[in-house]
């Protein structure tokens, strides 16, 4: 029975992957992808891999998703824009044979060195898994998948963190956000009001969740990553929804809150190497309490990087915030 | 098996067949108001049927808390959904396909 769930799973997985890719819409492409991350979401679950799921769920199908769906609307915007003088490409034909070949032959090749290393892997090795329990009792937290990230490897953590600042940087630099796509539904007062309920109601919801996410994180699955994504979807429904209650933090504090994970891993690194131990290296006693302060900075810029990812470029020097406290008092 | 289990069982089972018969009518039913009206219908009363079979397994109250939320939330997100992809889709002009047979 078990097996049967599972080659159902390997096989919608496949035959979605091939459809994603092979979809002449763009929009049915992206549909069929935030289906495949569900589903890959599912057999992440089957490996027994939780917190994989949960941050392929919430990071990998939601907020991918929506960041492409976001990118698609932006790019129709331009086609109209451009009054439709050129034709849409020809989706998936352009390589022409030669460039298939090539495709196929590179794919054929990784996924036979991939498939060959896990075959050369030692039958029943035991891993790293008993180094972690062994030390799990010092590690400040009783989840080993934390104990990982936050503490044994911790230095892989902060450096994702910072991949995270460099990434919305890179945005802000080369792109200015699109305000007016963002705002003109809510400026044109066509915000459906069942929408604006739902998003009333869900963001309450959802700070629940990440708070719940980033506390359970010490002892199950869970933690900044998942809470970060939870509290990205927050701001992104706020970004499409614009109640009258949500106002744009101003820049300065915008900057501070997408600086704010990696400042604090850092800060705690070195303080503790000024304290004369090594970079992250959590004095016995101090590391739950350092991994949940992380863990909480971590999550705040990382659901603030989300969310002005989607935005999709620098707000502008304007200052978009005034003007939405303004449409937003109108009646 | 005891009587909750097969009461269990039974609505698990009836569950399920909201959500084939929700399935059927996505890929059968002619226009999008219609297929709307289909998937809805496994989404409230299917899980709702699902969650209700589960939930007389569980012994623990906070399982059961939190399956009740998950039946809340999906059915408040599931039905403002339904109504804002409609509301879109008549704005965009399309009406529905009996109507448009009619024409």
């Amino acid at each position: 029975m078990i097996p049967a769930l599972d080659i159902l799973l390997i096989v919608a997985l496949l035959w979605l992957a091939r459809q994603a890719l092979v979809a002449r819409d763009l929009f049915k492409g992206v549909v069929l992808f935030i289906a495949f991350g569900l589903l890959l979401a599912l057999a992440w679950v089957r490996l027994r891999a939780p917190d994989i799921a949960l941050a392929e769920a919430a990071i990998g199908s939601g907020l991918t998703g929506a960041l492409f769906l976001s990118t698609l609307g932006r790019l129709r915007r331009m086609e109209r824009e451009a009054g439709q003088a050129e034709p849409p490409p020809e989706d998936g034909r352009r390589g022409g044979w030669t460039g298939g070949f090539l495709t196929a032959a590179g794919t054929v090749l990784v996924t036979a060195l991939l498939g060959w290393a896990v075959w050369a892997l030692p039958a029943g090795a035991p891993g790293l898994g008993d180094a972690v329990q062994a030390r799990l009792g010092e590690s400040g937290v009783s989840h080993r998948v934390t104990a990982v990230l936050l503490n044994f490897r911790a230095y892989d953590t902060l450096l994702e963190v910072g991949v995270l600042l460099v990434a919305i940087v890179a945005v802000w630099a080369v792109a200015r956000a699109d305000f007016p796509f963002v705002t003109r539904n809510a400026e044109a007062g066509s915000v459906p009001p069942q929408q604006t309920a739902l998003v009333n109601l869900l963001v309450p919801v959802m700070l629940v969740v990440a708070g719940y996410l980033l506390w359970i994180g010490a002892t199950a699955p869970g933690g900044a990553f998942q809470a970060g994504a939870v509290l990205g979807g927050a701001g992104v429904l706020l970004l499409l929804s614009r109640p009258h209650w949500a106002v744009l933090p101003e820049r300065r504090w915008m900057r501070t809150g997408l600086a704010a994970g990696l400042l604090v891993f850092l800060g705690v690194g070195l303080a503790l190497v000024i304290a004369g131990r090594r970079l992250l290296e959590y004095p016995a006693g101090w590391a739950g309490a350092l991994i949940l302060l992380i863990e909480a900075a971590v999550t705040l810029s990382i659901g603030l990087t989300l969310t002005l990812l989607f935005l999709g470029g620098r707000p502008a020097a304007g200052d978009p915030a005034p003007t939405m406290t303004h449409t937003n008092q109108q009646p | 098996m005891s009587v909750s289990e097969w009461l269990s069982a039974l609505l698990i089972a009836a569950g399920t067949g909201f959500f084939l018969a929700g399935s059927a009518g996505l890929l059968r039913f002619p226009d999008v108001f219609t297929r709307l009206h289909a998937l809805t219908k496994a989404d409230n009363v299917g899980l709702g049927l699902v969650v209700a079979g589960v939930a007389l397994q569980t012994e623990s109250a906070v399982t059961l808390v939190k399956l009740v939320l998950i039946w809340w939330l999906v059915l408040v997100s599931s039905a403002t959904v339904c109504c804002l992809i409609a509301g879109a889709v008549l704005r965009h002009g399309r009406a529905p396909a009996a109507e448009e047979e009619a024409r």
